[in-house]
């Protein structure tokens, strides 16, 4: 606890006021430890425009969200139409539902180059682990959000779209029927799924979603941040304790920033004002088609960011399944054979290599879909764990490391790609190669990770005044 | 640090009253999750459908909805009851006998799936993640279907096919053959859909 600060009688009101607050709240404090003395590289580049866009597409989605909940009404006999009525009798509705439809995916754009920032500067490396954790649990909390959001114009996508998405919990054995029929609140989806996903569209999910906001921040602040050299500023600090290569946060960051933002708002009004459907990839054309529980539309896709995924769904077929089974034993196999463990150890592998090629085996490819699915999310979060390369950022890395990243990325956006499009022969067995790549690319990365020979990294950060 | 001696009866009693407390928490939660589950109103909601069959003419469908489900009511052509033993050994399960007690009521467990082998009565829902499969009645080749094609359902979302009596193919994404309500026949055209003569 501060000690009580005492303030001359003729300081200026401004000066005594700021003091009494300061006695009884830590205002000065938390200015301080945030802002004006959170010292942050000074190497920042493009990529790290994407933490503070995503605060404001946060804020952006909690203020239009407010406004929408005034005239929109969670029933299915009147969604569509309360929707209908925003967009054209409520005064501007139809902007303040365009930007929340268009923050939607805002938010994944800027989301996704964050983490891919992240994972290519190292900056989920120790010590900023949980940083990296609460931002896997952001990830994972807006996801939930976007999928309940999305049934709440309660169009054919929305019905369609959450139907199968709900199902798909139908298939975990067992407990996976009466799970599917708790999340609808009903044997179909229908008005009771709808009233709660918009309580958890509107409450519950924004509510943990700002706290590990709160949380993902507090963790980064302890640590500080990382910077695309991947080097500590802390290593070097000056006679006061300043790290030599950081700057205050504020003004430097938050001036440099309001150059992001704008960039960001120029891209963001022009969709909201001159294509907010954008080619049907931000509103999709069949959710404009009022919820027919009777008729399924000709084609059915989730909308572009949860695509990568639907495809890896996609792509595990009973053929499939032989080969995650080879995969297991040949895995088992390295196991036993080549690593470097106790016999106890490798009686373990192997034991459980028997179950895991058991239960591969017993339940159907529908169930292990949705396994790896939700793996491929899941997986994120051992991140920290997985890598194991003496350094930190791409820039130091051995070339061909590089070159896997660049795979990475590519592989991510056919992935995308094909999940939009309608099943074919074609299709599957790319999305099968894809799905191949990106868990090989997390599952083996302890192994190809200490491979190579990387780079010498400097002591300070490089960086060229401009 | 002084020296401090743990009072042991304390601490007991501190953690007895801990994991009560921790059990009242947790049964607290009950009446939270219960209310997820459906709602009496929503389990009342499954009343029997009345449906008048007799202006269906032959190759063509009705669809009813029964408990929020698309029922389908479809006057097959002798052809495509024809079909149904030609495409009989690329299906999965021809004899219906997966899941027999939830998917097909012992009067339909036969070849055409149905009480009359003209009408059959199904739920449209297909049973891979719950999608309304598409009418492809028009036998030959045409896009996503074989050449071969004996008429059926093409579901648009992951690509499963089923015959003219909701049989399922082999090797796709659908495990089972589409749901058979329970049904009865009240006169020649009144047919009651949710209710059968066991009930």
């Amino acid at each position: 606890m501060a000690e009580f600060k005492e303030i001359a009688a003729d300081a200026p009101m401004s000066e005594k006021a700021l003091t009494w607050i300061d006695n009884r709240f830590p205002l000065s404090k938390l200015y301080k430890e945030h802002l004006s003395e959170y010292y942050a590289p000074k190497n920042f580049n493009f990529f790290y425009f994407f933490g503070a866009l995503s605060l404001l597409v946060l804020v952006i989605q909690i203020v239009t969200g407010i406004f929408l909940t005034m005239h929109y009404k969670p029933d299915a006999a009147l969604a569509f139409a309360s929707v209908e009525y925003i967009m054209r009798d409520v005064p501007y509705g139809w902007l303040i539902r365009y930007m929340h439809s268009t923050g939607a995916s805002a938010f994944f754009v800027v989301v996704y180059l964050h983490m891919f920032r992240g994972l290519i500067y190292g900056s989920f490396r120790k010590p900023r682990e949980l940083v990296w954790l609460f931002g896997c649990a952001i990830f994972l909390a807006l996801m939930g959000e976007a999928f309940m959001g999305y049934l709440l114009p309660w169009g054919q996508m929305s019905y369609w779209g959450a139907q199968v998405i709900v199902n798909l919990f139908s298939a975990i054995p067992l407990i996976g029927p009466d799970l599917a029929l708790l999340i609808r609140g009903d044997y179909v989806v229908g008005d009771a799924t709808l009233n709660r996903f918009f309580a958890f569209h509107v409450i519950a999910v924004p509510l943990v979603l700002l706290g590990l906001v709160v949380a993902h921040i507090i963790a980064l602040h302890e640590v500080g941040s990382n910077n695309p050299d991947g080097v500590e500023i802390k290593a070097h600090k000056d006679e006061q304790g300043r790290p030599l290569d950081g700057i205050p946060f504020h003004p430097y960051y938050t001036v440099h920033d309001i150059v992001g933002v704008t960039g960001f708002l120029l891209v963001f009004c022009a969709i909201v004002f001159f294509a907010p459907e954008l080619g049907g990839y931000f509103l999709e054309y069949n959710n404009f088609i009022p919820a027919d529980p009777l008729k399924t539309p000709a084609h059915i896709a989730p909308v572009w960011y949860f695509t990568p995924y639907y495809s890896m769904l996609r792509a595990i077929t009973p053929e499939m399944m032989y080969a995650l089974i080879f995969c297991v034993l040949a895995a088992a196999y390295l196991g036993a054979t080549r690593a470097n463990i106790s016999n106890t150890l490798k009686a373990v592998v192997i034991g459980s290599a028997v179950v895991g090629v058991a239960l591969l085996w017993a339940i159907e490819a529908k169930f292990w879909g949705v396994v790896v699915m939700g793996g491929a999310v899941v997986i994120l979060f051992f991140l920290p764990w997985l890598d194991r390369c003496e350094v930190k950022s791409i820039r130091f890395r051995p070339d061909w490391h590089v070159y896997l990243y660049a795979i990475f990325v590519v592989n991510f956006f056919i992935l995308g790609y094909l999940g939009i499009q309608p099943p074919s022969a074609v299709g599957e067995r790319l999305s099968q190669l894809g799905t191949f790549y990106y868990f090989g690319f997390f599952l083996l990365m302890p192994w190809w990770s200490t491979l190579g020979q990387t780079k010498p990294v400097p002591d300070r950060v490089n960086f060229v005044a401009h | 640090m002084s020296e401090t001696t743990v009072d042991t009866s304390k601490r007991t009693w501190l953690i007895t009253s801990s994991c009560v407390g921790a059990v009242g928490g947790v049964a607290a939660v009950v009446p939270f999750v219960s209310s997820f589950n459906p709602s009496e109103r929503a389990k009342a909601a499954g009343a029997a459908v009345e449906v008048d069959i007799g202006a269906i003419k032959p190759g063509e469908k009705l669809t009813v909805e029964w408990r929020g489900k698309p029922v389908w009511i479809i006057r097959r052509t002798p052809e495509q009851l024809d079909a149904l033993k030609k495409v009989e050994a690329q299906l999965a399960d021809p004899e219906s006998q997966r899941n027999p007690s939830e998917l097909t009521p012992e009067y339909a467990r036969n070849q055409v799936r149905s009480i009359k082998p003209e009408f059959f009565v199904g739920v449209g829902i297909c049973s891979h993640l719950g999608c309304s499969p598409s009418d492809k009645f028009q036998m030959g080749p045409q896009a996503s279907l074989p050449d071969d094609w004996q008429g059926g359902f093409l579901c648009p979302c992951h690509g499963s096919t089923f015959d003219m009596a909701g049989r399922v193919y082999k090797n796709k994404p659908a495990p089972d053959n589409l749901e058979i309500p329970p049904h009865m026949y009240l006169s020649d055209t009144r047919l009651l859909i949710g209710e059968d003569k066991k009930a």
